[in-house]
């Protein structure tokens, strides 16, 4: 047995540290822990609700829209906050764009390089380059003069000798198995995309100032006044701006985001074979598409139980539970039980190695993460979760597209259980999104039309028209999956604060009952060439793309109230 | 000369024009509030300058900065001048995992020590022996010694990183503190505080020091005077509102839809130094502000204690609306002088606005 430590992973938000046990060229056994810890719920105990979304933003900044989402929406359940249409399609406009930018920087910036080696493309012929990339898409950067061009700056860039982010990477390992061409074009988009990235973000400035964090969201509504007549307010000038944007990401993700992800996928298809993971698949929904407590949602909840696509249950919050046999927290009733977000309690106790150190005890308490479970079942939650769920309910436009994914890759649905398929799944969503978005810009319009500039329920904002003691519960589906900020309110002050979030559910440790995460699951059975470089446990581990700073969070249930608020 | 530098030679390969470079000097000079004559003297600097190395540190980070950086204006050059800044350590985006990727920060610290630029994200937990942030088994804090005692300037990004932001926030469950606070003694500490800190200020920053071989003049709390020596509402384009006594009083009214002046809606624009209003976000294309919500006085330290309930509005204000009827003035309290103000120097804004100095005077709300 091999023992193989990747601390840090990189290309991630946070901070995660992968062990795994190897032998025989496989990972027989894997432990995830995530190594950093802020406190966030404990600093919002006694704060002004309507701040929350504030706080709790800043637990990620690269998913910067989520926590932000999931807190006006708890806190809006708690107190009857009505947020009028305007501001259901400005949200819906804000979380699609997220999940499109997001995803599109997961694919190229962070996942990539997992399957893409930079240095094969400076062997590639650009004409080949070119004759590739004109046969998979009509994309008009793709001439052999722009690759050689691409091929010639990458030349420059190593025989400099400074690779600066791309120094002392895992180049020339064997897992790698692109041409050189489909490499090159890889890196050329690569560059592309992060031209891509910084331009869409703009509707992130228009419709909430700036990003990241973006700042116009409100308890019970939006901050971005609506008027066609005003030039200081989203109008028609507006419209048409939204409008180029949504096209933009259209065009970018059709023409090049998803031809890019069958091409490399093809020549990857043994990944559909691996990194399975726990088989079990939740999903909360998203995008409603009309108003009040129970509305429509475009993308639907349900849960998938063993790989079962012929069954969808529905999602019952009750059935959450969050263990800590193997987190650096304590329970006041014993760590073999699970708690409800409402009745959680967290007392962080640190009982790892003192750093600096090498091994975790990874037979104890191995993170700052919880274990989340469903009806005592660990549960896989993102991009495939979701779309598994809608292909499953027979989600028409999904289907289309997961068909199609399947057709091209010559694969049936039990692929998508894989490493290749959480890839596949967020390229399908990211699709979806981009084609979805712009009916919602023209509901905003429509809405200008009519007059309605409605943006806020004012009913519910002043503190005394709240009950003097209520429960909230806020449930959004995360770039990375299902998040839940579950909030108890009294006397206009925060009591209790709990996420439950996507990272959490995925890369948590074992529970009471020993079973694996998601992500340790997925690791058992991962082929491992040279346990020196463990290219395979990054694809694995990124596919899931990890938000590890979103993952780590604790409530106080018995917290003292804190002595508040000074106003400068 | 000039043709021959790195500069050149980057721009020609990534087909960037003469025009788009000195385009993007002359925004550049705008940030730095730089007469237009340095232009010349950007633009030399720039292409003959040598690549410096920056490590970029994530400890108790949401990596909002690392985002915002991905963001900088003018893409094409600002690339450039980031990818030649040769960026050897940056967990989010280097392609270098695990032991191989402490191999390169290592690498550097040595090979380049007192040549390098430490560029850190978050704050530093110093609780519990610093258990609360550990990479590659070692404590942030141990890691932050190591690599910014060696550096040749640390560059402190975002409120957390700046003034322990967040995770510092009342109770401080992990002890975060600052990287000044962490490391004491560094030389060349530079805050570039909020939350998170605008690429524009971060490129700025580092075309300064390329342009002047010189860091920049700073603030009380070590932030550059080029991005933090004017107040929000001081360059504000509502500010002509709050002189006319014009308010939004609820959101989506007429005022609000109109661009009226957020004060009363919680705005801490008066007490926050930024140059949000001047340089805007996302390649200039809106602001907090200019979207309709008040700004959160976010660059400033302890902002998440001091300057919330974020909806309260701010309770007093030197010199009211000169078009504003004096009953309405009286809602929002006696004309006097916060603590903040005060302990923003805001009171030499006023008195130069106002006239006669109002009497200093410490209030308190609760």
């Amino acid at each position: 047995m091999t023992r193989v430590v990747v601390d840090p992973v990189t290309r991630i938000e946070g901070h995660l540290r992968i062990e795994a046990q190897a032998e025989g060229g496989m990972v027989r056994d894997a432990w995830s822990s995530a190594t950093m810890f802020r406190g966030i719920e404990i600093i919002l105990k006694g704060r002004d609700p309507r701040d929350a979304w504030v706080f709790t933003q800043r637990i990620c900044g690269v998913c910067t829209t989520v926590h932000a989402i999931a807190s006006i929406r708890a806190v809006e359940h708690a107190i009857g906050a009505a947020p009028p249409p305007n501001a259901r399609l400005l949200r819906n406009l804000i979380i699609g764009s997220q999940c499109v930018h997001d995803h599109v920087i997961h694919f190229y910036h962070l996942h990539a390089l997992d399957w893409v080696d930079i240095v094969s493309a400076l062997s590639a012929d650009p004409a080949k380059t070119a004759a590739l990339a004109q046969s998979i898409s009509d994309w008009p950067l793709s001439s052999r003069a722009y690759f050689a061009g691409v091929r010639e700056r990458l030349k420059g860039f190593v025989s400099r000798g400074q690779l600066g982010p791309f120094a002392n990477a895992y180049w020339g390992h064997p897992a790698y198995r692109l041409p050189p061409e489909a490499n090159l074009m890889a890196v050329a988009h690569y560059l592309e995309a992060l031209d891509f990235q910084r331009r869409f973000i703009r509707i992130h400035a228009v419709l909430g100032g700036k990003n990241p964090h973006l700042q116009s969201f409100l308890v019970g509504g939006a901050a971005t006044p609506i008027d066609p007549d005003s030039q200081n307010a989203l109008n028609l000038g507006t419209i048409a701006q939204l409008s180029e944007l949504v096209a933009s990401a259209r065009d970018f993700v059709t023409r090049v985001y998803i031809p890019d992800l069958l091409a490399i996928a093809s020549f990857y298809k043994d990944w559909t074979g691996i990194g399975s993971g726990v088989g079990n698949y939740l999903a909360y929904g998203e995008y409603p598409e009309d108003d009040g407590p129970t509305p429509k949602l475009y993308i639907p909840p349900g849960v998938i139980r063993k790989r079962d696509l012929s069954r969808v249950e529905p999602m019952d919050q009750e059935k959450i539970s969050e263990y800590v046999k193997h987190s650096w927290y304590d329970y006041d009733g014993g760590d073999d039980k699970g708690l409800h977000p409402f009745k959680g309690e967290t007392h962080p106790n640190y009982t790892g190695p003192n750093p600096p150190y090498e091994r975790l005890f990874t037979e104890a308490k191995y993170s700052w993460l919880k274990s989340p479970r469903y009806d005592s079942e660990p549960m896989e939650v993102g991009p495939l979760a979701r779309m598994l769920v809608a292909y499953a309910s027979g989600h028409q436009r999904v289907k289309q597209l997961v068909d199609r994914t399947l057709a091209s890759l010559g694969v049936g649905p039990p692929a998508l259980f894989s490493t290749l398929g959480r890839v596949a799944a967020r390229g399908i969503e990211t699709q979806l999104i981009a084609e979805k978005m712009q009916d919602w810009v023209d509901g905003l319009a429509e809405n200008m039309a009519r007059r309605d500039l409605r943006i806020h329920d004012h009913s519910k904002w002043e503190p005394a028209s709240w009950p003097a003691e209520c429960w909230g519960a806020g449930f959004h589906e995360a770039p990375r999956g299902a998040l839940g900020h579950w909030v108890h309110i009294r006397g206009g002050a925060i009591v209790n604060y709990q996420c439950v979030v996507p990272s959490t559910w995925n890369a948590g440790p074992r529970d009471a009952a020993a079973r694996r995460g998601p992500y340790e699951e997925a690791l058992v059975g991962t082929p491992l060439a040279k346990p020196d470089q463990p290219l395979e446990i990054l694809r694995t581990v990124h596919s899931f793309d990890p938000c590890i700073a979103c993952g780590v969070h604790v409530l106080d249930l018995e917290g003292r109230e804190l002595a508040r608020v000074r106003v400068v | 000369m000039a043709c021959e530098s790195w500069l050149a030679r980057e721009l020609e390969e990534r087909g960037v024009s003469r025009r788009e470079f000195l385009g993007f000097c002359t925004k550049m000079a705008a940030v730095l509030a730089l007469p237009g004559t340095a232009l010349g003297a950007i633009a030399e600097a720039m292409e003959r300058t040598d690549k410096p190395t920056l490590v970029w540190l994530e400890f108790q980070d949401c990596a909002g900065n690392t985002e915002s950086f991905l963001r900088a204006s003018r893409p094409t050059v600002a690339e450039i001048i980031l990818e030649t800044l040769s960026i050897n350590y940056h967990e989010t985006i280097m392609a270098a995992a695990g032991h191989q990727a402490e191999q390169t920060l290592a690498k550097t610290v040595q090979e380049q020590a007192g040549r390098f630029i430490a560029v850190v994200e978050g704050s530093i937990p110093t609780g519990a022996g610093g258990v609360y942030c550990t990479i590659g088994g070692k404590s942030a804090i141990e890691i932050a010694r190591e690599v910014c005692g060696k550096a040749m300037a640390t560059v402190a990004v975002g409120t957390c990183a700046c003034f322990g932001g967040i995770p510092a926030a009342s109770p401080n469950p992990t002890g975060a503190v600052a990287v000044g606070d962490a490391v004491p003694g560094l030389s060349n500490l530079i805050n570039l505080s909020a939350c998170p800190a605008n690429a524009e200020n971060i490129t700025a920053l580092l075309v300064y020091y390329l342009t002047l071989k010189q860091w920049p003049p700073l603030d009380q709390y070590r932030r550059p005077l080029f991005a933090y020596g004017k107040l929000i509402h001081d360059n504000c384009e509502r500010r002509a509102h709050f002189d006319a006594g014009q308010y939004v009083e609820a959101w989506g009214d007429e005022g609000h839809r109109h661009g009226y002046c957020l004060y009363k809606m919680g705005c801490k624009g008066p007490v926050t130094s930024q140059n949000c209003p001047a340089v805007q976000w996302n390649e200039g294309t809106n602001w907090p502000i200019g979207c309709g919500h008040p700004c959160l006085g976010c660059a400033e330290p302890n902002f998440w204690d001091r300057m919330t309930p974020f909806y309260r509005h701010l309770s007093g204000i030197p010199g009211f609306g000169v078009a504003s009827d004096v009953d309405k003035a009286g809602l929002w309290g006696t004309v006097g002088v916060t603590a903040a103000f005060v302990a923003h120097g805001i009171a030499q804004t006023a008195r130069r606005r106002s006239g006669p100095r109002p009497q200093d005077k410490t209030t308190e709300e609760d």
